[in-house]
């Protein structure tokens, strides 16, 4: 599924050089969920944004299915991305303008893969009925989280990629979230990778690696 | 294609939700093209009508030749002419009253007519036996006909009482003209056997002979000119519709620029969501292009709409003026093409990518993962003010040059643009070391942060400032100028009517009978007769007008510069006072020699004055009277006017009228005359001021928009001030004042440029357009008053933004504080 290699990315500004990361390998397969720990600045986000071809990579190889993400142009990596990729943030990054209904169905559509039932299931599980007709800022964070991960999974991804999706949610709510993320993870059969500071949260996932200065620890 | 949609579905829905912003930027491209279009039609108008004028009198756009000492020479010129193989045709041309109006009727000969004086060709030759063989016809425009108010079929009387042929709809004729068969042009003129001009066609029938051979030096050939005489010279009036035109359109497109700015601004993050969700960079820039030309299009269409009623509102005002300053007459319903609408459409396209362009690149340059800063794209970057400000120089040189260098109206209007462009790109680096002056004098925290956040704020608003830069400019330029003419016309309207009763009698014989019963009366203070001749001089006609040798016009003439003891010189009869545009054209000076051809003889006059003349689009110059008559004995010796003192002139007027039966045309006091004068005065600025006040309003747009842009990105820096302890109604007076600030220091600096704008108008544009030149003067209570104007159109633009700042609900301010810091 998702197979990382030896990845190194440095940042330069001006006379300053900073390794972010230092040789990462990384693999998760479909179905397996997995997150990714470690302090502030030690490279988990950066690590994140390669895998989905936000960023560009100095070495080292990404591999998502067949695809070989840094060697994609930009239309490649936006397909990449429409088709099989999810992409979950902490700040939801919903469509303001578009109701609940529609911002479900935006990635599908986009991928042309809208699947009535599936995102009817989705809907159902995210516990999201009531709120379909309403607009983002009418609903609490854990509803626009709730949301975000259900427009994810709607265009059904091979891999679900999610950075600190509960940073902005309480204790109660941040449980509640990832426990349905994990569920529609397996029941979708996705992989499933997310970036968070919480040991307790990674606890409740397949697997944990934490980065450290970075590399693998 | 599916994928397009959503996107472009995605897009389009920020708009639901942003109401105000979509029309803002519909008001933005809507103002702009109706304002440019409008422009544009009415100049479509007057070229088409100067096309179908120029058609018809076969002038400009057909060689000619002309008897240049005598308005008609014989016939059997042209008879001789075409045996001598010239493709000749003759043409009679004269003024008719017709109804109590003035027409210039045309006689043509058909069969002879060269064939690419289109118009004329096919109005002859569609019937020509019903056109030739007697009744005959008078084709007529249907402007004319309505002039006329009479039907197809009429015959009416000249004021000779001749009959005219009967009338005959001919739409493709220019307002104003009747046409008829040159045999039957000549019995109503009473001018048998005589011809104005003849048409030489292009087709060449053999070898002609030398025309000296035929005619000696009697006649002179004129080259056709491919632009017609009217469009030639009302360029300078078009050339001001369209600047003023192009001005709107630029005040607009800053709207535009403002709207689009906001709209990406807001959609940074629904942007960023898409590309996140797959959308690719290329597919989101195509989508914006085309969500922007499907709105610019539609905006358009309603813009051409606007522009249409714009045009028709103006029209009748556009037509008086150019009647009033070229004698041009314009049909008053508006008719346009399909390529006026499709330039139209186009202008609002390309406004609208133009405004969006550097936003569009920006997208295309975004990356996914910038985090949302809306204000990153607006922050002021020193080098490139320091580039405009080097380009503002560098037109400001280039102003200097033209003006220096420049021989030409649209060096005039090059000088203008300049000057105008100079200042608006100069403007942002002004405000700023302004501003900057300001902040070192700040004591305290919160005047460090009115000065430094007053900076941060300038480039938002810096389109919108000097798109009220360069309105108040323009306002205080065209309005000074205005002023300046309006007081130099009244004054000149006191010496140029000097007399207290106009007179014209219907003939010489009443003419006498007038004198005797006014010689009768112990009221009238003076008969003061004069005269009106009209001749040709270097091909163009000129009047001469006589003037009797009284201390009227000696106390009141408006003389511009004169020799010493003018008035006993003219007197003797070799001297004449000349327009200020005649002089120019023929480029005379006191002392200069002019030769005058009339039926007595040439006529040697000596420039002895130079007097004002504002308006006439013909050249004049004055001679005495008798001196007058004495070379032209033909004249009839009709017009007088009466000197009264004020009390009995509505005593003498009525006992003129009843006595004699003579109608408002023929007789009109000092202050009826005065009065329309004024009249018409007005109208001919109407135009002027109409879209001077919708420039202006579309800057107060501009401004609105510009400050509702930023009133809702500025939320985040006020946000921590209003945390800190200042009220919302503190904040909301702070941002008022600021904004009134920079507002006043622009319209302050709008002051001298406009000044400037005047000067250029005055003494280089109106030159070269009018051939007059006006004094410059400065109206201190029309400049505090369009300052007032300006300030209050500043405050009601910012009055919005900070009602709404100082009416939030605390709850919005504290998300903001909390979450968009």
């Amino acid at each position: 599924m998702l197979k990382v290699e030896n990845l190194t990315k440095t940042y330069r500004s001006g006379q300053d050089v900073l390794t972010v990361l230092r040789g990462v390998d990384l693999s998760v397969a479909g179905g397996e969920s997995v997150a990714l720990t470690g302090e502030s600045g030690s490279g988990k986000s950066t690590l994140l944004h390669l895998i989905a071809g936000l960023d560009d990579a100095d070495s080292g190889e990404v591999n998502i299915g067949e695809v070989r993400v840094s060697g994609l142009s930009d239309i490649g990596r936006a397909k990449l991305r429409r088709l099989q990729l999810g992409l979950v943030f902490q700040q939801f990054n919903l469509v303001p303008s578009l109701n609940v209904a529609d911002n479900l169905a935006l990635q599908a559509r986009l991928a042309d893969r809208h699947d009535a039932g599936w995102q009817a299931e989705l809907v159902e599980r995210l516990g999201l009925g009531e709120t379909l007709k309403r607009y983002p800022e009418q609903l609490s964070g854990g509803q626009q989280q709730r949301v975000a991960i259900g427009r994810a999974l709607a265009a059904k991804p091979e891999l679900l990629l999610a950075d600190e999706p509960t940073g902005n949610l309480d204790e109660a709510t941040a449980d509640e979230v990832l426990g349905l993320t994990r569920e529609l993870v397996t029941r979708s059969g996705c992989g499933f990778l997310m970036v968070t500071h919480s040991m307790r949260l990674a606890g409740m996932l397949d697997r944990q690696v934490h980065l450290h200065a970075g590399r693998i620890a | 294609m599916k994928r397009a949609l959503w996107i472009l579905a995605v897009l389009l829905s920020h708009w639901r939700t942003h109401p105000m912003q979509f029309v803002t930027l519909l008001v933005g491209l809507v103002a702009a093209t109706a304002l440019w279009s409008g422009v544009q039609a009415l100049n479509q108008q007057a070229r088409a009508s100067y096309d179908r004028a120029a058609a018809i009198f076969g002038g400009a756009r057909t060689a000619v030749l002309i008897d240049p000492a005598h308005a008609t020479f014989p016939q059997q010129i042209f008879v001789d002419l075409r045996r001598a193989g010239w493709p000749v045709s003759p043409m009679l041309e004269d003024r008719v009253q017709v109804g109590g109006r003035a027409f210039r009727l045309l006689g043509i000969e058909p069969v002879t007519l060269p064939p690419e004086t289109a118009t004329v060709a096919t109005v002859g030759k569609n019937d020509l036996p019903a056109f030739i063989a007697p009744p005959g016809q008078t084709l007529v425009a249907p402007e004319t006909l309505a002039d006329l108010g009479v039907g197809e079929g009429a015959a009416p009387t000249t004021g000779d009482g001749v009959a005219l042929p009967p009338l005959k709809l001919q739409p493709q004729l220019a307002p104003g003209v009747l046409v008829m068969d040159i045999g039957m042009a000549q019995r109503v003129l009473n001018k048998p056997g005589q011809i104005s001009r003849l048409l030489v066609g292009r087709q060449s029938q053999g070898a002609r002979k030398p025309l000296a051979s035929i005619a000696d030096d009697r006649l002179q050939l004129v080259a056709p000119d491919a632009e017609s005489d009217l469009a030639r010279l009302t360029d300078s009036f078009h050339l001001n519709l369209t600047a003023f035109g192009l001005l709107s359109f630029l005040v607009g497109l800053f709207i535009v620029n403002s709207a689009i700015g906001l709209a990406f601004e807001q959609r940074l993050p629904t942007l960023r969501t898409l590309r996140a969700c797959g959308a690719s960079s290329r597919m989101l820039n195509s989508v914006l292009v085309i969500e922007l030309v499907s709105i610019a299009l539609a905006a358009g269409l309603i813009g051409l709409i606007g522009g249409y009623l714009i045009a028709a509102a103006l029209l009748p005002d556009v037509a008086a003026s150019l009647r009033g300053l070229y004698g041009a007459r314009i049909p008053g319903q508006l008719t346009l093409n399909p390529q006026w609408w499709f330039a139209g459409l186009a202008m609002s396209i390309i406004g609208a990518l133009v405004a969006a362009v550097t936003n569009l690149i920006k997208v295309a340059r975004m990356p996914v993962l910038a985090a949302a800063k809306p204000y990153a794209w607006r922050e002021t970057q020193q080098r490139a003010l320091r580039l405009q400000g080097l380009v503002a120089l560098m037109m400001f040189a280039a102003a200097g040059a033209f003006l220096w260098f420049g021989d030409s109206l649209i060096s005039g209007f090059v000088v203008l643009a300049a000057l105008l462009l100079g200042a608006a790109l100069g403007l942002p680096m002004i405000l700023d070391v302004a501003l900057g002056l300001g902040s070192v004098r700040a004591r305290g925290p919160l005047a460090n942060w009115f000065w430094a956040d007053s900076r941060q704020q300038l480039p938002g608003l810096s389109l919108a400032l000097m798109a009220l830069l360069l309105a108040l400019a323009v306002n205080v330029g065209v309005g000074t100028m205005v002023q300046s003419f309006s007081t130099t016309f009244l004054r000149w309207l006191d010496g140029r009517l000097a007399a207290d009763v106009y007179l014209n009698a219907t003939n010489d014989a009443q003419a006498a009978e007038i004198k005797t019963w006014l010689g009768r009366r112990s009221d009238i203070d003076a008969v003061l007769p004069s005269g009106r001749a009209e001749v040709q001089i270097g091909g163009a006609p000129v009047e001469i007008i006589g003037l009797a040798d009284h201390a009227t016009y000696r106390e009141r003439w408006p003389l511009l510069q004169a020799l010493p003891s003018v008035w006993d010189r003219l007197r003797e009869g070799d001297a004449a006072l000349v327009s200020e545009q005649l002089a120019r054209r023929l480029k005379l000076d006191l002392g200069s020699r002019l030769q005058v051809t009339t039926p007595a003889g040439p006529w040697p006059l000596r420039v002895i004055g130079i007097y004002a003349d504002y308006g006439n689009p013909k050249g004049q110059f004055a001679v005495n009277v008798d001196a007058l008559i004495r070379h032209f004995p033909d004249l009839p010796q009709t017009r007088f006017g009466l000197r009264v003192a004020s009390a009995h002139i509505a005593a003498v007027i009525d006992g003129l009228r009843k006595t004699f039966d003579l109608d408002s045309r023929q007789l009109a006091d000092q202050a009826t005359v005065k009065s329309e004068s004024k009249r018409i005065f007005n109208r001919t600025f109407a135009v002027t001021t109409a879209l001077n006040a919708f420039t202006l309003g579309v800057a107060g747009i501009a401004l609105l928009t510009s400050l509702l842009t930023l009133s809702n990105s500025r939320l985040p820096q006020l946000a921590p001030l209003w945390a800190i302890g200042l009220t919302r109604r503190q904040l909301a007076v702070i941002e008022l004042v600021k904004t009134m600030a920079v507002a006043l220091l622009t319209a302050l600096l709008a002051l001298p440029l406009g000044l400037a704008v005047a000067w250029c108008l005055i003494a280089v544009v109106n030159v070269k357009a009018f051939g007059w030149r006006l004094p410059f003067q400065v109206f201190p209570m029309q400049l505090i008053a369009l300052l007032g104007v300006a300030m209050l159109a500043a405050l009601v633009a910012t009055l919005l933004p900070v009602l709404k700042l100082a009416w939030m609900q605390p709850a919005r301010l504290i998300r903001i504080f909390a979450d968009e810091r």
